[in-house]
């Protein structure tokens, strides 16, 4: 799985951090900071519920699985 | 004085449940014509009830405006131009009532603030408040109102901590959002509510320009005071103490009835503290309090759902309604503490989903249990039909909660 960030997208609400703190943080400015661009499979679920869970779109999965 | 306006079918609750017409509508004509409320005005809107369709009307600000431009519009029809063009509408000069890219600058000047990092450092703040309240509650005995002795007071106190808004001032600015909220005044009563507002909020403003504290409305003086005018400090200080304590207050009181209603529910919450996380997801679900947000205006001629809409149209998404639909979750009716965090919109969705989502969660993270926990026996002090509920509020709850133990 590879994990996609846009910080110019992202409105800061923090959603990915709860869902999936292993892979997501925000930067100081707020906007979302990828800890882990290659997450291992245990994160996956996790990530994937980020990735729903984002109110902006601003995190994506490139590559299908 | 007994003046009763009929309430708007998106606000329509049985008392937690969103009523069932609009599940009918949600299946049978998910996007209908229906009536929306601005005071006495009733105007034409497009009902949003599919979970789908309210992500994509709530995630698309290019082609759905929250200028209100189509409530405007309408209320001029009804009344006249200068009642529309004074109209108060979300908060003047604040974020809510922006699109982009305003928006997006006013946005980023906040979202550093609201971090959950910087959110986890209130923990222990947001604790102490807490407990004192308990504290006062257990040395009083019951029964006691939970909306007035703990579910309103303590995010009150978070929000005036960190804003720097004196606590002291609690009762007149309570009173005020409370009257901001209320879809049923006059459009004159609810004009002189919101200018005494900005009034307050411009003292507030005035003084910490000429001395900044080191609290948030201080941060923004110091790093922003230049590129914002007074104008959007006094929108963007309003909305945030309104938006501040009145969600998080009704979250913490109609959450805590609805738990009285589902003792099993309430026994895993007090009981498990490893489920809190999930329970407040399925709280905010359930409850949805916010019953629609601000209302958008087409910019263009768009489909959604099927259904043709005009640029100049209002439109309503229902946030209860999206959230009991099964594409969001199984068996949505059904409340279940332990349910895998879904994807809910009680937050919104897009780029004015909730700022202080990540403080309305640590808030009520650290209260539910701390209540359930000191008052394990809490119970209800009055017969249940007599619980009194807002409703002709923007934000539903209920008005007191008599409880004892
Ligand atoms: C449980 C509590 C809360 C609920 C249910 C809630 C709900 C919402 C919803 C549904 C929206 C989107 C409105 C729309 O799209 O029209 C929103 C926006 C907003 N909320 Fe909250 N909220 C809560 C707590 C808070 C708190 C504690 C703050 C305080 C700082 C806050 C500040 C805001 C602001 C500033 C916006 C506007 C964001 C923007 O336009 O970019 N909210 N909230
Ligand atoms: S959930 Fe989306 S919008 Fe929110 S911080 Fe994460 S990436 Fe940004």
């Amino acid at each position: 799985m590879r994990v996609h960030a846009d910080r110019e997208i992202c409105v800061g609400a923090g959603n990915c951090v709860f869902a999936a703190p292993e892979v997501f943080d925000q930067n100081d400015d707020g906007t979302v900071e990828l800890l882990d661009p290659r997450p291992a499979a245990e994160h996956h679920d996790n990530v994937r519920d980020a990735v729903a869970r984002c109110p902006s779109g601003a995190i994506s999965l490139p590559e299908p699985g | 004085m007994s003046r009763t306006p009929p309430v708007p079918l998106h606000m329509q609750r049985t008392p937690f449940d969103p009523i069932t017409d609009l599940a009918r509508l949600r299946t049978e004509a998910p996007v209908s014509l229906a009536e929306a409320p601005m005071g006495p005005v009733r105007f034409p809107a497009w009902l949003v009830t599919r979970y789908d369709d309210v992500r994509e009307v709530l995630g698309d600000a290019i082609r759905f405006s929250n200028s209100g431009q189509a409530v405007r519009a309408h209320v001029a029809a009804a009344v006249d131009e200068e009642t529309a063009a004074r109209l108060p509408l979300a908060a003047q000069g604040s974020l809510i009532g922006y699109d982009p890219p305003d928006h997006t600058r006013l946005r980023r000047m906040l979202t550093p603030k609201f971090t959950v990092k910087r959110m986890r450092r209130l923990q222990p703040r947001i604790e102490a408040i807490v407990t004192e309240h308990l504290d006062v509650m257990q040395d009083n005995g019951g029964p006691v109102d939970l909306v007035q002795a703990f579910a309103l007071p303590v995010p009150s106190l978070v929000i005036c901590e960190l804003l720097g808004v004196p606590y002291a001032d609690r009762a007149d600015f309570q009173r005020r959002s409370n009257a901001q909220l209320d879809l049923s005044q006059s459009l004159e009563d609810r004009r002189a509510v919101f200018e005494e507002s900005r009034a307050y909020m411009a003292e507030l403003v005035r003084r910490q320009r000429s001395d900044p504290g080191d609290d948030l409305l201080g941060a923004l003086v110091r790093e922003h005071g230049d590129e914002l005018p007074d104008e959007e400090l006094i929108g963007l200080g309003g909305l945030l103490l309104l938006a501040g304590h009145e969600t998080t207050a009704n979250m913490l009181a109609l959450g805590a009835l609805l738990l009285l209603r589902h003792p099993d529910q309430l026994a895993l919450l007090r009981d498990d503290p490893g489920i809190v996380d999930q329970a407040v997801e399925e709280l905010m679900r359930y409850l949805t309090i916010v019953h629609s947000g601000v209302i958008r205006t087409a910019t263009q001629d768009v489909t959604i759902g099927g259904k043709p809409i005009k640029a100049g149209d209002a439109i309503v998404c229902s946030l209860p309604s999206a959230n009991r639909d099964q594409a969001l979750a199984d068996e949505p009716d059904v409340l279940d503490l332990t349910r895998k965090p879904t994807s809910h919109v009680a937050f919104g969705h897009g780029i004015h989903h909730c700022l202080g989502a990540p403080l309305a969660r640590m808030e009520m993270r650290i209260a539910y249990p701390a209540l359930l926990r000191r008052f394990p026996a809490l119970r209800l002090a009055v017969p249940f039909e007599e619980v009194p509920f807002r409703t002709y509020s923007a934000v539903y709850g209920v008005r007191s909660l008599p409880v004892a133990w």
